[in-house]
Protein backbone atom coordinates (compact mmCIF):
# COMPACT_ATOMS: atom_id res chain seq x y z
CA UNK A 1 0.00 0.00 0.00
CA UNK A 2 1.27 3.71 0.38
CA UNK A 3 0.56 6.41 2.48
CA UNK A 4 -2.93 6.74 2.71
CA UNK A 5 -4.24 10.20 4.42
CA UNK A 6 -1.66 13.17 5.16
CA UNK A 7 -3.07 14.50 8.05
CA UNK A 8 -2.08 18.35 9.72
CA UNK A 9 -3.02 17.74 13.46
CA UNK A 10 -1.51 19.96 15.84
CA UNK A 11 -1.77 17.45 18.07
CA UNK A 12 0.24 14.99 15.98
CA UNK A 13 -0.06 11.49 18.04
CA UNK A 14 -3.46 11.35 19.17
CA UNK A 15 -6.40 9.07 20.04
CA UNK A 16 -8.15 10.33 16.35
CA UNK A 17 -5.06 9.63 14.87
CA UNK A 18 -4.21 6.00 16.50
CA UNK A 19 -7.49 4.86 16.93
CA UNK A 20 -10.18 7.20 14.82
CA UNK A 21 -7.72 6.55 11.73
CA UNK A 22 -5.64 3.70 12.74
CA UNK A 23 -8.05 0.92 13.01
CA UNK A 24 -10.40 1.23 9.86
CA UNK A 25 -7.22 2.00 7.66
CA UNK A 26 -5.64 -0.41 9.23
CA UNK A 27 -2.24 1.59 9.63
CA UNK A 28 0.94 0.38 10.29
CA UNK A 29 2.98 3.22 10.54
CA UNK A 30 3.25 6.89 11.12
CA UNK A 31 5.59 9.42 9.39
CA UNK A 32 5.62 12.42 11.16
CA UNK A 33 7.30 15.43 10.23
CA UNK A 34 8.16 17.94 12.77
CA UNK A 35 11.03 19.65 13.27
CA UNK A 36 11.49 20.19 16.78
CA UNK A 37 10.18 16.74 17.41
CA UNK A 38 12.91 14.86 15.26
CA UNK A 39 15.51 16.99 17.29
CA UNK A 40 14.68 15.52 20.79
CA UNK A 41 15.04 11.87 21.90
CA UNK A 42 12.37 12.92 24.88
CA UNK A 43 9.48 14.33 22.51
CA UNK A 44 10.05 11.25 20.34
CA UNK A 45 9.68 8.90 23.01
CA UNK A 46 6.64 10.41 24.40
CA UNK A 47 4.62 9.90 21.15
CA UNK A 48 5.91 6.49 20.24
CA UNK A 49 4.54 5.40 23.71
CA UNK A 50 1.42 6.88 22.37
CA UNK A 51 1.17 4.29 19.67
CA UNK A 52 0.80 0.19 19.79
CA UNK A 53 3.56 -1.81 19.79
CA UNK A 54 2.74 -3.15 16.21
CA UNK A 55 2.68 0.35 14.49
CA UNK A 56 5.45 2.30 13.70
CA UNK A 57 6.34 5.58 14.09
CA UNK A 58 9.40 7.48 11.66
CA UNK A 59 10.19 10.85 13.42
CA UNK A 60 11.68 13.05 10.54
CA UNK A 61 12.60 17.04 9.83
CA UNK A 62 11.38 18.46 6.76
CA UNK A 63 14.10 18.37 4.98
CA UNK A 64 14.82 14.24 5.46
CA UNK A 65 11.13 13.88 5.05
CA UNK A 66 11.38 15.50 1.41
CA UNK A 67 13.75 12.99 0.80
CA UNK A 68 12.36 9.95 2.61
CA UNK A 69 8.63 10.19 1.41
CA UNK A 70 9.10 8.24 -1.63
CA UNK A 71 10.14 5.26 -0.19
CA UNK A 72 7.29 5.73 2.55
CA UNK A 73 4.98 5.71 -0.43
CA UNK A 74 6.26 2.43 -1.59
CA UNK A 75 6.05 0.64 1.46
CA UNK A 76 3.99 -2.11 1.33
CA UNK A 77 1.89 -1.59 4.20
CA UNK A 78 -0.86 1.62 4.98
CA UNK A 79 0.64 4.27 6.81
CA UNK A 80 -0.09 7.86 7.46
CA UNK A 81 1.67 11.28 7.04
CA UNK A 82 1.31 13.88 9.92
CA UNK A 83 2.33 17.27 10.38
CA UNK A 84 1.19 19.72 13.31
CA UNK A 85 1.28 22.54 11.18
CA UNK A 86 0.13 24.08 7.88
CA UNK A 87 3.51 25.48 6.73
CA UNK A 88 5.27 21.89 7.19
CA UNK A 89 2.96 20.19 4.87
CA UNK A 90 3.23 23.07 2.57
CA UNK A 91 6.82 22.39 1.99
CA UNK A 92 6.40 18.76 1.63
CA UNK A 93 3.32 19.78 -0.81
CA UNK A 94 5.69 22.01 -2.72
CA UNK A 95 8.07 18.75 -3.28
CA UNK A 96 5.68 17.10 -5.07
CA UNK A 97 3.82 13.56 -4.19
CA UNK A 98 1.12 14.70 -2.40
CA UNK A 99 -2.28 13.81 -3.84
CA UNK A 100 -4.58 15.30 -0.74
CA UNK A 101 -4.38 16.63 2.76
CA UNK A 102 -6.84 15.93 5.94
CA UNK A 103 -7.20 19.15 8.08
CA UNK A 104 -7.60 16.83 11.14
CA UNK A 105 -6.79 19.35 14.39
CA UNK A 106 -5.74 23.04 13.92
CA UNK A 107 -7.40 24.56 17.50
CA UNK A 108 -7.80 27.87 18.92
CA UNK A 109 -4.88 30.34 19.23
CA UNK A 110 -4.95 34.09 19.43
CA UNK A 111 -5.09 35.67 15.83
CA UNK A 112 -6.94 32.60 14.20
CA UNK A 113 -10.72 32.77 13.47
CA UNK A 114 -13.00 29.38 14.21
CA UNK A 115 -13.97 27.53 10.98
CA UNK A 116 -15.13 24.31 12.46
CA UNK A 117 -15.17 22.88 15.51
CA UNK A 118 -11.59 21.72 15.28
CA UNK A 119 -10.20 24.00 12.45
CA UNK A 120 -9.09 27.59 13.78
CA UNK A 121 -6.96 29.56 11.18
CA UNK A 122 -5.14 32.65 10.72
CA UNK A 123 -5.34 34.65 7.43
CA UNK A 124 -1.34 33.40 6.64
CA UNK A 125 -2.81 30.05 6.93
CA UNK A 126 -5.85 30.76 5.04
CA UNK A 127 -3.40 31.76 2.40
CA UNK A 128 -1.13 28.70 2.68
CA UNK A 129 -3.81 26.83 2.29
CA UNK A 130 -5.17 28.09 -1.05
CA UNK A 131 -1.52 28.02 -2.08
CA UNK A 132 -1.40 24.34 -1.49
CA UNK A 133 -4.63 24.08 -3.06
CA UNK A 134 -3.40 25.64 -6.33
CA UNK A 135 -0.90 23.00 -6.81
CA UNK A 136 -3.83 20.60 -7.53
CA UNK A 137 -4.02 18.85 -4.20
CA UNK A 138 -7.25 18.29 -2.87
CA UNK A 139 -7.54 19.54 0.91
CA UNK A 140 -10.70 18.39 2.70
CA UNK A 141 -11.74 18.73 6.80
CA UNK A 142 -12.30 15.72 8.58
CA UNK A 143 -11.48 14.90 12.13
CA UNK A 144 -12.49 11.35 12.32
CA UNK A 145 -13.58 8.99 9.31
CA UNK A 146 -17.13 9.01 10.22
CA UNK A 147 -17.50 12.66 9.74
CA UNK A 148 -18.20 14.32 6.91
CA UNK A 149 -15.53 15.83 4.81
CA UNK A 150 -15.52 19.60 4.65
CA UNK A 151 -13.92 20.60 1.18
CA UNK A 152 -11.25 23.62 1.26
CA UNK A 153 -13.56 25.89 -0.09
CA UNK A 154 -16.55 25.60 1.91
CA UNK A 155 -14.61 25.58 4.44
CA UNK A 156 -13.10 29.46 3.56
CA UNK A 157 -16.56 30.34 2.36
CA UNK A 158 -18.03 29.38 5.92
CA UNK A 159 -20.64 27.43 4.36
CA UNK A 160 -19.40 24.40 6.14
CA UNK A 161 -21.89 23.77 8.79
CA UNK B 1 -24.11 13.87 57.14
CA UNK B 2 -26.32 15.17 54.31
CA UNK B 3 -29.37 16.67 54.52
CA UNK B 4 -31.20 15.56 51.37
CA UNK B 5 -30.23 19.31 50.11
CA UNK B 6 -27.34 18.77 48.85
CA UNK B 7 -23.59 19.06 50.94
CA UNK B 8 -23.25 21.42 53.21
CA UNK B 9 -19.81 23.22 51.97
CA UNK B 10 -17.62 21.68 55.11
CA UNK B 11 -18.98 18.36 53.64
CA UNK B 12 -16.67 19.07 50.37
CA UNK B 13 -14.30 16.22 49.82
CA UNK B 14 -10.51 17.49 49.33
CA UNK B 15 -9.63 16.71 45.79
CA UNK B 16 -7.77 13.93 45.84
CA UNK B 17 -6.84 13.13 41.65
CA UNK B 18 -7.72 15.13 38.17
CA UNK B 19 -9.78 12.82 36.04
CA UNK B 20 -9.36 13.56 32.12
CA UNK B 21 -10.17 12.44 28.41
CA UNK B 22 -12.41 12.78 25.15
CA UNK B 23 -15.38 14.14 25.23
CA UNK B 24 -17.56 13.51 28.11
CA UNK B 25 -15.62 10.90 29.66
CA UNK B 26 -13.92 12.46 32.53
CA UNK B 27 -17.91 14.19 33.28
CA UNK B 28 -19.35 10.89 32.85
CA UNK B 29 -17.08 8.67 34.97
CA UNK B 30 -16.98 11.30 38.11
CA UNK B 31 -20.99 11.40 37.74
CA UNK B 32 -20.51 7.31 38.34
CA UNK B 33 -18.18 7.65 40.86
CA UNK B 34 -20.63 10.37 42.28
CA UNK B 35 -23.95 8.09 42.03
CA UNK B 36 -22.73 4.57 43.07
CA UNK B 37 -20.39 6.14 46.02
CA UNK B 38 -20.94 9.86 47.03
CA UNK B 39 -17.80 10.93 46.73
CA UNK B 40 -17.24 12.21 43.66
CA UNK B 41 -15.75 15.44 45.09
CA UNK B 42 -12.24 13.86 45.86
CA UNK B 43 -11.69 13.61 41.83
CA UNK B 44 -11.71 16.92 39.11
CA UNK B 45 -13.24 16.23 36.10
CA UNK B 46 -11.60 17.59 33.07
CA UNK B 47 -12.63 17.87 29.69
CA UNK B 48 -10.62 19.70 26.77
CA UNK B 49 -12.55 20.36 23.71
CA UNK B 50 -11.15 22.72 20.94
CA UNK B 51 -8.25 22.92 22.86
CA UNK B 52 -4.45 22.58 21.12
CA UNK B 53 -2.34 20.46 22.85
CA UNK B 54 -0.41 23.29 24.80
CA UNK B 55 -4.11 25.08 26.20
CA UNK B 56 -4.37 21.23 27.32
CA UNK B 57 -1.49 21.08 29.09
CA UNK B 58 -1.41 24.44 30.66
CA UNK B 59 -5.53 23.62 31.52
CA UNK B 60 -4.19 20.41 33.63
CA UNK B 61 -1.41 22.23 35.05
CA UNK B 62 -3.50 25.21 36.34
CA UNK B 63 -6.17 22.47 37.70
CA UNK B 64 -3.29 20.76 39.55
CA UNK B 65 -2.06 23.99 40.79
CA UNK B 66 -5.40 25.38 42.25
CA UNK B 67 -6.29 21.98 43.79
CA UNK B 68 -2.57 20.85 45.00
CA UNK B 69 -3.38 17.18 43.75
CA UNK B 70 -0.34 15.12 42.46
CA UNK B 71 -2.39 12.22 41.02
CA UNK B 72 -3.86 12.24 37.07
CA UNK B 73 -6.12 9.71 35.63
CA UNK B 74 -6.45 9.63 31.79
CA UNK B 75 -8.45 7.59 29.53
CA UNK B 76 -6.26 6.40 26.42
CA UNK B 77 -2.56 5.89 26.23
CA UNK B 78 -2.11 7.52 23.34
CA UNK B 79 -4.79 10.78 24.39
CA UNK B 80 -4.51 14.67 23.88
CA UNK B 81 -4.71 14.54 27.93
CA UNK B 82 -2.18 11.77 28.77
CA UNK B 83 0.57 13.04 26.11
CA UNK B 84 -0.10 16.52 27.93
CA UNK B 85 0.34 14.87 31.68
CA UNK B 86 3.41 13.61 30.99
CA UNK B 87 4.50 16.71 29.99
CA UNK B 88 4.08 17.82 33.31
CA UNK B 89 5.23 15.22 35.35
CA UNK B 90 8.65 15.56 33.15
CA UNK B 91 11.27 16.00 36.48
CA UNK B 92 8.65 15.83 38.80
CA UNK B 93 8.76 12.82 41.49
CA UNK B 94 5.85 13.50 44.00
CA UNK B 95 2.78 12.91 41.08
CA UNK B 96 1.58 10.29 39.38
CA UNK B 97 -0.17 9.48 36.24
CA UNK B 98 -2.45 6.53 35.52
CA UNK B 99 -3.58 6.43 31.66
CA UNK B 100 -6.51 3.94 30.44
CA UNK B 101 -8.49 4.63 33.84
CA UNK B 102 -11.49 2.81 34.39
CA UNK B 103 -14.84 3.02 36.94
CA UNK B 104 -13.27 0.48 39.08
CA UNK B 105 -10.35 1.74 39.29
CA UNK B 106 -11.98 5.52 40.62
CA UNK B 107 -14.28 3.80 42.86
CA UNK B 108 -11.21 2.18 44.91
CA UNK B 109 -9.89 4.95 44.60
CA UNK B 110 -12.23 7.60 46.40
CA UNK B 111 -12.86 4.37 49.02
CA UNK B 112 -9.03 4.53 49.72
CA UNK B 113 -8.57 7.67 51.43
CA UNK B 114 -7.04 6.71 54.24
CA UNK B 115 -3.74 5.42 52.17
CA UNK B 116 -1.61 7.92 50.81
CA UNK B 117 -2.63 9.53 47.89
CA UNK B 118 -0.07 8.07 45.44
CA UNK B 119 -0.06 4.43 47.11
CA UNK B 120 -3.70 4.82 46.55
CA UNK B 121 -3.29 5.59 43.29
CA UNK B 122 -0.73 2.54 42.38
CA UNK B 123 -3.60 0.36 44.28
CA UNK B 124 -6.53 1.45 42.39
CA UNK B 125 -4.56 1.30 38.96
CA UNK B 126 -4.18 -2.36 40.23
CA UNK B 127 -7.95 -3.18 40.99
CA UNK B 128 -8.38 -1.36 37.77
CA UNK B 129 -6.91 -3.38 35.91
CA UNK B 130 -7.95 -6.93 37.54
CA UNK B 131 -11.23 -5.69 36.98
CA UNK B 132 -12.19 -6.08 33.48
CA UNK B 133 -13.86 -9.92 33.15
CA UNK B 134 -15.13 -11.42 30.52
CA UNK B 135 -18.29 -13.68 30.55
CA UNK B 136 -19.42 -16.34 28.26
CA UNK B 137 -18.32 -19.13 26.06
CA UNK B 138 -18.33 -17.42 22.64
CA UNK B 139 -15.36 -17.60 20.61
CA UNK B 140 -13.63 -19.20 23.28
CA UNK B 141 -11.98 -22.77 23.77
CA UNK B 142 -14.92 -25.43 23.62
CA UNK B 143 -15.29 -27.69 26.55
CA UNK B 144 -15.02 -31.10 26.62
Amino acid sequence: MTLVLHRIDDRLIHGQVVVGWGQPLNIQFIVLVDDAVAASEWEQELYRMGVPPEMDVYFLNVADAIAALPRYRDDSRNGILLTGDIETMRRLVDDGGIPNVNLGGIHHRVGRTQRLRYVFLNNDEEAALRDIATQGVSISAQDVPGARPIPLDDLLAGVAG
Amino acid sequence: MSDGQGPAENDKPTPRAIVAGHGDFANGLVSAVDLITGRGGQLIPVAVPGLCAEDIEALIRERMRESGVKVIFTDLQAGSCTMAARRILRGVDDALLIAGVNLPTLLDFVFADQMPVIDAARRSAERGRSAITVVGSAGGVKQA
